[in-house]
């Protein structure tokens, strides 16, 4: 009924083989931009920005990053905190080096800069595999917190150990430190990722992506077929880790403004990543903002119902947080392997034939 | 002797101790690897959750007292009874032998044949689901865990290095303990696992779930045993760690202590397990004592990941493993 491919033909290769074919599907992709980027701004208050679509949004990028590594290209990596810690620490430096440049400069800087991080505790992945590569991975995650919490140089040998973000404008609004409004920064956040989505939707359908696909589903076939392991494993760690720092970097920069790198880049970031892509849909561009989103909103809505509505400690509320997202991640590997997207892709296969039932 | 020299060695024998707990914790890691190729990340919570259990019961704690009195009002929290260790321990043994068959029954029943990621990417949830149901359960404040090991400054070794080095070693009477209880569980696992019929079968689903299952080993029966089983290794790390620093959250990252401890073993290797222990033990105290002042200190928390990184580099299967052979 809502949703049909009836009288909607492609008259090109192109048209074809474009993200949104169906009519319907594209109309609805233009409608969620413009209702992300020309109404929402105008609705956002403080609360709405920082309790929910800031993090929201920069998980997104976070997500996306680790999905093209676990989910497209099949290398689990458990080093996610650690890398956005890089892009943290590498916008640090840069915006304190360099006032006068421009944020959007830097951030894309940091990703570079973590892209080279990530290359470098990549290489253990062409001779090791499987969860052998996701347990070495765990070392990037220590070392890196280690590093930025013992070397003064990092944080500037500020006597706390702290970073705090100087205010840095963009346009002349201001999208860093106190004096930020909630539309600017939820707008500069929404760049980056519609940006990254759109890089990323596009680099995995192209012959890169297949190169990481073929790697994730045999890597040994893969080689035989004449996909080149070096390129293909290092290239899904360095674009991976690209995303990931540039979401380290707005993390810091735009969202929390003051970080500490043992609390806000610790083993448990990862984690909440990996849950993101696992509850969201491995291998999906869609899955990750649905992760993100799921993962988001959970806290806030136990937090609100329990805490709020029902009158309990926030701790019972907290413990109840962790059983519910354990239990879920062993839920959908079992019942449904790829996600929230799976389920949105059934629910749009449902929706082509409904009211007739075939 | 030069001083130097001295302090080394005492820093030498707490590694060494210290390795036999890794060891301790990576074992149970390696009986669940070995029989059901599940990369059980969940070992730590285990151990967290057996000694909170273990600590609930022999306190006479209300199990889910924040609960019940959040939602009824009221404010239990005490049955008011004090029991002996040997109880609490006899107790705690069943709850995680139930636990064990819950695990089996209600997650990995379904995830028989998956990808060994998927596995262990379904043990990180199981982690954090048993992380919040035992602070649920027992409450997160940190507890107090004694159940008569002896602690403290052994003074033997303390006199005797005296005499000898004119500098008293500084050796923990708890550790020693523990080094002769892993000693004990290992030679036990070993006779298990070669001179009983339980233990036979679990090699033979080890070495193949298909011929094990044609020649009528029940798979069901053995993975639940060995959960069972890594379960009771869990309660004793728990057990030593808890005595030694409270029990607490931070118990339940051993696990993550355990995983360099593994790598460099070789996943499948019970020798493995307890060699990379005493090295990555002795290794991370040593570099702390020369290289650690240096560099800033507290290096322990990656030695031993980036030492086990090294190692894979070289030899992908660790020390100890079967050596990795792959097919199309």
């Amino acid at each position: 009924m809502l949703y049909r491919e009836a009288g909607d033909f492609s008259k090109t290769y192109r048209e074809d083989s474009q993200t949104f074919p169906i009519r319907f599907d594209r109309y609805r992709y233009y409608a969620v931009l413009l209702i992300a980027f020309a109404i929402i701004p105008f609705l956002l208050n403080d609360y709405w920005v920082n309790a929910i679509f800031l993090p929201f949004l920069i998980y997104s990028i976070a997500a996306i990053g680790l999905n093209i590594l676990t989910g497209y290209c099949g290398q689990v990596s458990l080093g996610t905190g650690g890398f956005m810690a890089v892009g943290a620490y590498a916008t640090y430096k840069l915006m304190t080096s360099f006032p006068e440049v421009s944020m959007v400069v830097h951030i894309l800087l940091a990703g570079g800069i973590t892209a080279f991080v990530g290359v470098l505790f990549g290489l253990p992945s062409l001779r090791i595999k499987g969860f052998y590569l996701a347990v070495a991975t765990l070392a990037a995650q220590f070392f890196l917190v280690w590093l930025f919490n013992r070397v003064p140089w990092f944080y500037n040998n500020s006597a706390s150990g702290q970073i705090n973000s100087p205010e840095r404008t963009f346009f002349g609004i201001p999208i860093t430190g106190a004096n930020t409004e909630p539309w600017a920064v939820y707008l500069f956040c929404l760049l980056f990722v519609a940006l990254s989505a759109v890089i990323a939707r596009n680099l995995t359908r192209g012959a890169m992506g297949r190169k990481w696909m073929a790697i994730r589903d045999m890597d040994i076939a893969a080689e035989i077929i004449g996909v080149n392991p070096l390129t293909a494993k290092l290239s899904a760690f360095a674009i991976s880790s690209f995303f990931v720092g540039v979401s380290g970097a707005l993390f810091f920069s735009v969202y929390l403004g003051a970080v500490e790198v043992g609390e806000v880049f610790g083993i448990n970031k990862s984690f909440l990543v990996l849950f993101m892509i696992i509850i969201g849909g491995l291998g999906s561009i869609f899955g990750s903002f649905a992760g993100a989103a799921f993962l988001v909103l959970l806290p806030v809505l136990l937090k609100n119902v329990l805490v709020t509505g029902l009158g309990w400690p926030t701790d019972i509320a907290a413990h109840l947080e962790f059983m519910i997202v354990g239990a879920l991640i062993i839920v959908f590997l079992i019942m449904e392997p790829h996600g929230i997207a799976q389920l949105w892709r059934i629910a749009k296969e449902k929706l082509r034939l409904w009211p007739f039932p075939h | 002797m030069p001083d130097q020299l001295v302090y080394a060695m005492e820093v030498f024998l707490n590694g060494l101790m210290a390795g036999v707990l890794y060891a301790l914790v990576a074992l149970g890691f390696v009986l669940i690897y070995k029989a059901s190729g599940i990369f059980n990340y969940a070992q730590g919570v285990m151990a967290l959750f057996a000694a909170m259990t273990l600590v609930g019961v022999m306190e006479g704690q209300v199990p889910f007292a924040h609960l019940i009195n959040a939602i009824l009002g009221t404010k239990v929290h005490h049955f008011g009874w004090h029991l002996p260790a040997l109880i609490g321990i006899v107790s705690t043994v069943v709850v995680m032998v139930l636990l064990a068959w819950l695990v089996q029954r209600i997650i990995f029943k379904h995830l028989v044949g998956q990808e060994p990621i998927i596995l262990f990417m379904a043990t990180i949830g199981l982690a954090y689901f048993m992380e919040g149901f035992g602070d649920m359960m027992w409450g997160s404040e940190i507890k107090k865990l004694d159940v008569g090991l002896p602690q403290g400054i052994n003074l033997w070794i303390d006199e005797t290095t005296y005499g000898i080095f004119d500098y008293g070693f500084f050796i923990d009477n708890l550790d020693i303990v523990a080094t002769i209880i892993a000693a004990i569980l290992v030679g036990g696992l070993v006779i298990f696992s070669q001179y009983t019929k339980e233990g036979r079968a679990m090699r033979a689903v080890a070495d193949d779930h298909q011929a094990a299952l044609s020649v009528g080993v029940s798979l069901n029966f053995i993975w639940i045993m060995v959960w069972s089983v890594a379960g009771f290794v869990a309660l004793v790390a728990g057990i030593m760690w808890g005595t030694k620093s409270g029990v607490q959250f931070s118990l339940s990252l051993i696990a993550l202590k355990a995983l360099p401890v593994l790598m460099l073993g070789g996943f499948t290797s019970i020798p493995g397990a307890i060699v990379g222990g005493l090295i990555i033990g002795v290794g991370e105290k040593l570099f702390e004592f020369t290289v650690g002042p240096l560099i800033g200190g507290a290096t322990e928390n990656w030695f031993a990941y980036v030492l086990a990184l090294l190692v894979l580099v070289f030899r992908p299967q660790g020390l100890f493993g079967e050596k990795i052979i792959e097919r199309v």
